[in-house]
């Protein structure tokens, strides 16, 4: 359709297309408006990381890793254990990106992934807890943007929850006092729901999911949902300058469940039956 | 988080500070009130105080981030030291980023940029003390600073959040409904426009508690944009003319 990295200069003339295109339930790439590209979900790719996950979601790929340690919790929550998310947005994955510490994109990332697992209630985080207010389970996220093609928030939060999903971590143990790791086993994560995010793009009085490069630089604006199940939103993100329309915001979360369903059947069978409720 | 043992909302449905549910803590907004910058202003919402002052359009520097057909937005969201119970470093941290970035976003949308090709303007919100809804008081506080500093924008920018405290949706929580509650959802609009410029939420809420959520949301957001409008009225109202008769 387009060169990948290619400078898009759409505007007035782009917009125009994609609302006429998506008037008659249509897109540039032959998608339906509400439809997500191809997905690929692969996990346990890197060995050496506790959990992974590697995500196709169209043009855009990204990879979690997981890492724990032990540490001391923060002291407001001492019985909880930690999860520290960081977000690179990596130079190979778009002309748009420069090597440096994470700029504002790149925080604003971590930040919704973060939200996503934290306020979903994802992990039961007082089970990792070893002696309350000073030994703790400290969980990295550490998510990169590989290639760039649009919406990384989605497959961002499909990588970290497929990698904590399907990580195996160090059993430890209190003796004297003290915490040792038992060398001999590993353990999953106590894992309690499966959150995903849907994000959408705003053009006049059409919402599109999961816009591509070419259409964000098109859309008005654009909203990330994290949905932790079927009935419950647990984070909020709109995420580029424009006006979305009030009246669109009933449509936003009908559409935005629907597709969170979807994605989350196809988590599911990507992680395999793991120790949900 | 534990369970509290303080109820937050009392059996008459009373928030801790004597509060409806549906209540607003008091807002004071005014306009012009630093005198270099080219507009300004100051906004209180119950204990949270906000200063944000507008430079520009000016000359864009580096030069080369100036854009040869619009003006660049700048944001910077910063907390003072003192401005929270524990002493805060005063660098930039990465929450302050974030929120710088989608207050700079919420006022993109009605600011005509357009209008001003290779300049810039930027935009300074200073909390100077922090009592929860700083990012939306910053964002009310810096739309005001851009009309007093006389910038065309298509409609001023209003937020207020809601929240979620034991099971019930809340208009403008306080610190304390902040930090225990369920939820916690700001929202910013353009009033007249009937559009969101700003919308994010950390914590739980059903569909249904959303919509809920929205129509409060837009109560408070209608209280702040007529606030909004007065001060500036009575600033404009109180100028001196420009030239002396």
């Amino acid at each position: 359709m387009y060169r990948v990295g290619a400078k898009p200069y759409p505007t007035k003339i782009m917009q125009d297309k994609l609302y006429e295109l998506i008037s008659r339930g249509e897109r540039l790439d032959g998608r339906k408006p509400h439809e997500h590209r191809p997905l690929d979900i692969k996990t346990s790719v890197i060995e050496k990381a506790e959990g992974s996950a590697l995500v196709t979601l169209g043009g855009t790929k990204i990879i979690a890793g997981v890492k724990t340690s032990l540490g001391a919790p923060y002291p407001d929550t001492p019985s909880q254990a930690n999860i520290v998310v960081n977000a690179e947005l990596l130079p190979l994955a778009s002309s748009y990106f420069e090597p440096g510490p994470p700029d504002e994109k790149a925080i604003e990332l971590a930040r919704v992934v973060d939200r996503c697992i934290r306020e979903s209630k994802m992990l039961d985080l007082e089970k990792l807890v070893y002696i309350p207010g000073k030994s703790v389970l400290v969980i990295y996220v550490d998510v990169y943007v590989l290639d760039y093609d649009g919406n990384y928030f989605d497959p961002s939060v499909l990588a970290s929850v497929a990698a904590l999903a399907t990580a195996r971590v160090p059993a430890f143990h209190v003796r004297d006092g003290e915490v040792v790791a038992d060398p001999e086993s590993r353990v999953g994560l106590p894992i309690k729901k499966l959150p995903v995010s849907v994000t959408v793009g705003f053009l006049r009085d059409k919402i599109i999911v999961d816009p591509t490069a070419l259409e964000e630089s098109a859309i008005d604006t654009s909203i990330v949902l994290g949905w932790s199940d079927e009935n419950e939103v647990a984070a909020i993100q709109k995420s580029l300058p424009g006006l979305m329309r009030e009246s669109l915001l009933d449509e936003l979360i009908t559409v935005t469940r629907e597709k969170s369903i979807e994605l989350r059947a196809k988590l599911m069978s990507a992680v395999g039956r793991i120790g949900l409720p | 988080m534990e369970k509290s043992e303080v109820r937050l909302i009392s059996e008459e449905g009373r928030r801790i500070d004597g509060r409806a549910l549906d209540e607003m803590r008091p807002v004071k907004i005014e306009a012009g009130v630093l005198d270099r910058s080219d507009g300004s202003a100051y906004v209180e919402v119950g204990k949270t105080k906000i200063y944000a002052a507008v430079y520009g359009p000016r000359e864009a520097h580096p030069k080369h981030l100036a854009q040869p057909h619009k003006a660049i937005l700048s944001c910077r969201y910063h907390m003072a030291a003192f401005s929270v119970e524990q002493r805060k470093a005063p660098g930039m941290t990465r929450r302050e980023v974030e929120l710088s970035k989608v207050i700079r976003e919420a006022l993109e949308s009605v600011v005509l940029l357009e209008e001003f090709p290779r300049s810039a303007i930027d935009i300074y919100v200073e909390v100077i003390q922090a009592d929860a809804g700083t990012r939306t008081a910053g964002l009310t506080a810096a739309s005001v600073a851009l009309a007093d500093a006389g910038i065309p924008m298509l409609d001023l920018c209003a937020a207020v959040a809601v929240g979620k405290v034991e099971g019930k949706i809340v208009l403008d929580p306080s610190e304390e409904e902040d930090k225990m509650g369920e939820a916690d959802m700001p929202i910013g609009m353009a009033p007249r426009l009937g559009s969101i410029v700003l919308l994010q939420l950390n914590g739980r809420l059903s569909s249904e508690e959303f919509r809920e959520a929205l129509k409060l949301a837009r109560k408070g957001i209608n209280i702040i944009y007529e606030l909004q409008k007065r001060a500036l009225a009575k600033k404009f109202a109180s100028a001196e003319p420009l030239v002396e008769e």
